[in-house]
């Protein structure tokens, strides 16, 4: 209760947990459509190539963020338009994307004369230091999310499900996954800065996969990914909180050991149907 | 009388920035034709699909639709369906009403009702619930026919819709197929030319080139007039028609070996 108490007494722990809510909404939405497609990979080399950005930016003195979202976004539409092409192996693509940003980052940020940026706090994030630009960023891109998926569900369902017979059926196939892939690349860059790289990774597939193994439904999965995640998210904060450890990885030991418990309830649930059944 | 559905002018087909891998196509699609596409694999017969159902741009030439509202009913190939994805068959089946509901289209109650007819109508309702995933590769591709009627198409494409399924379905498929066929156009893709020939009215055959035969049974002296050795074979009741190579034509020089089809 006392923690409850102190998330609306102190300001950084209210923006924490309001980060954790607003955040664990867009990764549960862009996370279930990441699974379903298989772009967990790709989302990961999203993810890394962002770093390139932030090196870039720090070097010549702009906002992290706009140099993060600059290289996610390119490298989000480029990996839909050549895989599109068929010529690109977008697996190996991914790879090269994930490990050339990585390193321009690197080598931007060391060229960087004087104060060096805690690298630490990209790969687990520091949700302490959120601030109110950050949260009004989150919420807009929630905002944007809900209205999409509320206006255009079934057009994102079928076009993710087979996009070849949804172009038959006229759906703007390229627009939509091009969107689709933009968002994912934009949700990514403003969650890193509170959940870093290593539990953003996390966050966009486990609950997901947690869902998924309680329904098969695609609104189902979606909605209760963004519930497993903020509630999960914020059981890590608590503990992070009591326990004085890193928010990130509290809150992947949260997610997977809510994995394991799931996993082991379908499990015992179908032993204990087929036993009933005799 | 014959209405055109849709005329395909000097059509190239292939991926964005390659060679094409068929060209020059010509063809006019009218009310209530059935054609029959064959050829080997890796000819091109799906790219021409593929191109046709808008799943590709044409590299060249161009495919006039009589009119913009045309209801093209599509069953692709089932190797492409993510069998893992989370969708009910219900959901699949309502996605063939996607050109008429467009972007941002609501799905009513009536429409959950059309689907359930029509998967009882094809003798899967029990099936309505079920995730994709629980699916055994004969019902997915009847839910796959299911989605591709769900809209009364005037134009009803198919590539290969008898992988993975019965005897006893495929039977039924071609009945159903030939009675749809009394009101509505069939483009059908199929390796089983033994057995296509029986329904279709005419052949199209894609070998990294594209020949037409108006007819589902040729004659001697039509094979000298289409440039085209088709061997005619009947025995019993059912003509068949079996294609060889086609002379003067890049496919003649290829591996292609001539088809043949085994006596029933």
């Amino acid at each position: 209760m006392d923690f409850i108490q102190e998330i609306f007494a102190y300001r950084f722990l209210g923006y924490a947990a309001l980060a954790t809510l607003l955040s664990g909404i867009a990764c549960g939405i862009v996370g279930t459509y990441i699974v379903s497609r298989k772009l967990v990979f790709m989302s990961g080399g999203i993810t890394h190539a962002s770093f390139g950005g932030i090196g870039i930016a720090y070097y010549f003195g702009f906002a992290p963020l706009v140099g993060a979202l600059l290289f996610a976004v390119a490298a989000a539409v480029g990996i839909e338009t050549f895989s599109r092409r068929g010529k690109v192996n977008e697996d190996a693509a991914t790879g090269i994307l994930w490990s050339i940003g990585m390193s321009i980052g690197i080598i931007f940020i060391f060229l960087t004369p004087g104060y060096a940026p805690n690298l630490m706090s990209f790969l687990f994030g520091n949700i302490l230091l959120v601030n109110r630009t950050d949260l009004i960023g989150l919420g807009i891109m929630d905002g944007i999310l809900l209205l999409l998926f509320a206006a255009c569900y079934r057009a994102i369902l079928y076009t993710a499900f087979d996009r070849e017979f949804a172009a038959s059926q006229r759906l703007p196939v390229g627009a939509i996954g091009h969107t689709m892939m933009i968002l994912i690349a934009v949700t990514i860059v403003l969650t890193i800065k509170t959940m870093g790289i290593v539990l953003l990774m996390s966050l966009l597939t486990l609950p997901t996969v947690i869902a998924g193994m309680l329904t098969r439904n695609y609104k189902q999965l979606t909605i209760g990914s963004c519930i497993g995640g903020t509630v999960s998210v914020l059981v890590g904060l608590y503990i992070s909180y009591v326990g004085n450890i890193p928010i990130g990885a509290a809150a992947i030991a949260v997610l997977s050991a809510a994995f394991c418990l799931v996993k082991a309830g379908v499990y015992i649930g179908r032993k204990a149907r087929v036993i009933s059944r005799g | 009388m014959t209405n055109e559905l849709l005329r395909i002018h000097r059509l190239a087909v292939g991926y964005p920035g390659e060679a094409a891998i068929v060209s020059g196509i010509d063809l006019t699609v009218c009310d209530r034709d059935y054609i029959g596409v064959i050829g080997p694999n890796g000819g091109g017969k799906t790219t021409f699909i593929r191109t046709l159902t808008g799943g590709l741009a044409p590299l060249a030439g161009k495919i006039e639709y009589a009119r913009t509202d045309l209801r093209i009913g599509y069953l692709p190939q089932i190797k492409n369906i993510d069998r893992t994805f989370p969708i009910s068959v219900t959901d699949i089946v309502l996605s063939g009403l996607a050109a008429r509901k467009g972007l941002f289209g609501r799905y009513g109650k009536a429409d959950r009702k059309r689907a359930l007819e029509l998967l009882e109508e094809i003798g899967i309702g029990r099936l309505a619930g079920r995730p994709v995933g629980a699916l055994s590769g004969g019902e997915l591709q009847r839910v796959l026919l299911c989605r591709s009627l769900i809209s009364e198409p005037q134009l009803l494409i198919l590539d290969e819709p008898t992988t993975f399924v019965d005897n006893r379905f495929e039977k039924e498929l071609y009945e159903l197929l030939a009675r749809l066929n009394e009101r509505i156009a069939i483009i059908m893709v199929s390796h089983d030319l033994g057995t296509i020939s029986r329904y279709v009215k005419s052949i199209v055959c894609i070998n990294r080139c594209f020949h037409y035969h108006p007819s589902n049974i040729l004659t001697q002296e039509q094979l000298a007039e289409y440039d085209c050795p088709i061997q005619l074979i009947s025995h019993g009741p059912v003509p068949h028609t079996v294609l060889t190579r086609h002379s003067g034509c890049a496919c003649s020089t290829e591996a292609s070996k001539p088809t043949t089809s085994e006596p029933q």
